[in-house]
């Protein structure tokens, strides 16, 4: 395993569960950052391979409260990075509920930054796909361009300002860099073992959002995740 | 520890902020829930300050949510990153000052790995040459733009029409102040006040007359966590941390919450919103909800702006309360009124008297 965050977030962890302490995840998960520090540092392959398809990576919310607690310095959440890295590009994360997810976001945030040059953007943060938004949202959605430029922005206009349009030069440039740095790899490794994972599950799996799989992994809770 | 305890550790945790010529990058949260959060920023370091702050249209996404989303490997998000440092230098600037805190956070740790890792940096800078021919200068200085408020945080008092006191009992407002994970809890030294006393936002809220409340979950998550609410099936734990703040707080009888980071804003007003639904509960006082603002939103506020310039009509949580306490006159009419009015004819007198 070669991650420049296993360098920078693990030297000898004295197992004193600190990051378990302060972590948020754990409160609410079956989840405890400690033992997973404490399998990546044994370096044994295979408790690590049962790691990297587990549910347990995919816990974490990577606030990063482990890093300012713990008494050596270490960053058990960079730890976790670097394993959903590892897991995704093995094509281990389909093996797990929690892990299937990842196509959703490499469909919304992940093609967002790509194709928009934004992370999130209105157009895409729908009441259908976010109902806690309130019936607020409902109005600030609808009418969103209006709203945007009544407060001074540039919605999908040229030039700088709030939510103005990416130019496709910029675009090109950030496609590059993914394609480049190995960020294209990563999406159509996502893809791929998705595709592999919806057959055996039998679940039509088009592009984009509606169709079985991707609603299947946004929405399913098998229940076995939460504290009681 | 006694109130004097923590002021002293706070004024142990200082940073240096610019004092002008910022380049200014923006967050796509607060983009979407809070553009006129933006819009203020700049009329308040251009118009009220007379600071010089540029945005290149070129700059883009950092990439940081989907890198701790996980689906954007650390390799990618360095040289996105490091093409907005490119454009920082094309621009011929040296101060960078990003509107996010998971931005703020993605560029300390980036510039952290490659101080401590001068072999990274040598493949990042080898990367960005071949996918775009561009070649950068690290940033002199890097402030949250909440940093940057803090630091001109007397200069806003000095012009305020408005101060954060209930002016029928002249009592300071209770006020919680919510700090992004991102901003210190990676690196602490590189927040003021550090990651345990942060003093970013209370420096703000004394300093324009406000209390700020010490209450148990001060520094737990609001429970973004990313993946945790970007995929629908999780989001019960983003709910469940910002129910565990509200529960903590509660007691103390919070008038209102001011947060620096673009996401927990969001967060903390739609989650009450929520709760209320699903149990019937609300935690401000009178039977309503607690409004939060961004700091942007209180800053604009202390000086006079309008509210619905601001932007306070995009919120889920009313926050009228807090203007009526402050005594702010508003057009209830105006709220939901998509043409630009009263409210801009009243902000460019204010920027013209």
């Amino acid at each position: 395993m070669q991650d420049i965050r296993f360098e920078e977030g693990l030297n000898a962890c004295m197992n004193c569960g600190v990051c378990t302490a302060i972590c948020p995840a754990a409160e609410f998960y079956n989840y405890d950052p400690r033992q997973i520090v404490d399998i990546v540092q044994t370096g044994d392959n295979n408790e690590i391979e049962a790691l990297l398809k587990s549910e347990v990576i995919w816990y974490c919310g990577e606030c990063m409260s482990c890093k300012t607690r713990c008494p050596r310095g270490n960053a058990p959440g960079l730890v976790i990075m670097a394993l959903r890295g590892l897991s995704q590009d093995l094509g281990f994360f389909v093996e797990s509920e929690k892990g299937r997810q990842q196509l959703a976001v490499k469909r919304t945030v992940g093609e967002a930054i790509i194709n928009r040059g934004y992370c999130v953007h209105l157009d895409m943060i729908t009441p259908e796909l976010h109902p806690e938004q309130g019936p607020n949202w409902e109005w600030v959605h609808e009418n969103r361009a209006e709203l945007v430029n009544r407060l001074g922005g540039n919605f999908n206009g040229d030039g700088p300002g709030i939510l103005r349009k990416i130019p496709e030069e910029t675009l090109d440039e950030l496609k590059k860099i993914f394609e480049v740095t190995g960020g294209l790899r990563r999406y159509e490794r996502i893809e791929y073992f998705s595709k592999k994972k919806a057959e055996e599950l039998d679940l039509d799996l088009d592009e984009g959002i509606d169709n079985e799989y991707f609603i299947s992994i946004y929405k399913s809770d098998n229940g076995s995740h939460t504290k009681q | 520890m006694k109130l004097e305890g923590k002021k002293a550790v706070w004024s142990e945790y200082q940073k240096e902020i610019a004092d002008d010529n910022y380049f200014y990058v923006r967050s796509c949260i607060r983009q979407n829930f809070f553009p006129g959060s933006e819009v203020a920023f700049l009329k308040i370091m251009k118009e009220e300050l007379k600071k010089d702050v540029y945005e290149h249209p070129c700059h883009t996404t950092c990439s940081g949510i989907g890198y701790h989303a996980d689906v954007v490997p650390v390799d990618t998000a360095m040289t996105v990153v490091a093409r907005q440092f490119a454009m920082m230098t094309e621009a011929g600037y040296k101060n960078y000052v990003p509107s996010c805190i998971t931005s703020f956070g993605l560029y300390t740790e980036i510039l952290e790995t490659w101080h401590h890792f001068p072999e990274v940096e040598a493949k990042v800078r080898e990367y960005l040459r071949k996918a775009t021919g561009r070649e950068f200068e690290k940033p002199q200085n890097l402030a949250h733009a909440s940093d940057v408020i803090f630091k001109f945080r007397k200069e806003i008092a000095a012009k305020a029409k408005f101060k954060l006191i209930n002016k029928n009992t002249g009592a300071p407002l209770k006020v919680v102040d919510h700090i992004g994970c991102h901003y210190a809890k990676m690196f602490p030294s590189k927040g003021v006040g550090g990651a345990e006393y942060p003093y970013v936002l209370a420096g703000m809220i004394e300093e324009w007359g406000g209390e700020v409340i010490d209450y148990p979950e001060r520094r737990h998550c609001c429970g973004f966590g990313f993946r945790q609410y970007l995929v629908q099936a999780n989001r019960g734990f983003s709910i469940a941390c910002s129910k565990e703040k509200f529960e903590s707080m509660k007691p103390f009888k919070p008038d209102m919450i001011i947060t620096n980071c673009p996401g927990c804003p969001m967060f903390l007003d739609r989650w009450q919103y929520v709760i209320n639904e699903m149990e019937g509960k609300k935690y401000g006082q009178n039977n309503e909800g607690i409004p939060v603002f961004t700091y942007e939103e209180v800053a604009g506020l202390v000086l006079g702006y309008d509210p619905w310039d601001l932007g306070l009509q995009m919120h889920q949580t009313d926050c009228e309360p807090v203007l009526d306490k402050m005594g702010i006159e508003y057009d209830p009419e105006m709220k939901h009124s998509l043409k630009s009015g009263l409210g801009n004819s009243r902000i460019k007198n204010l920027i013209t008297i």
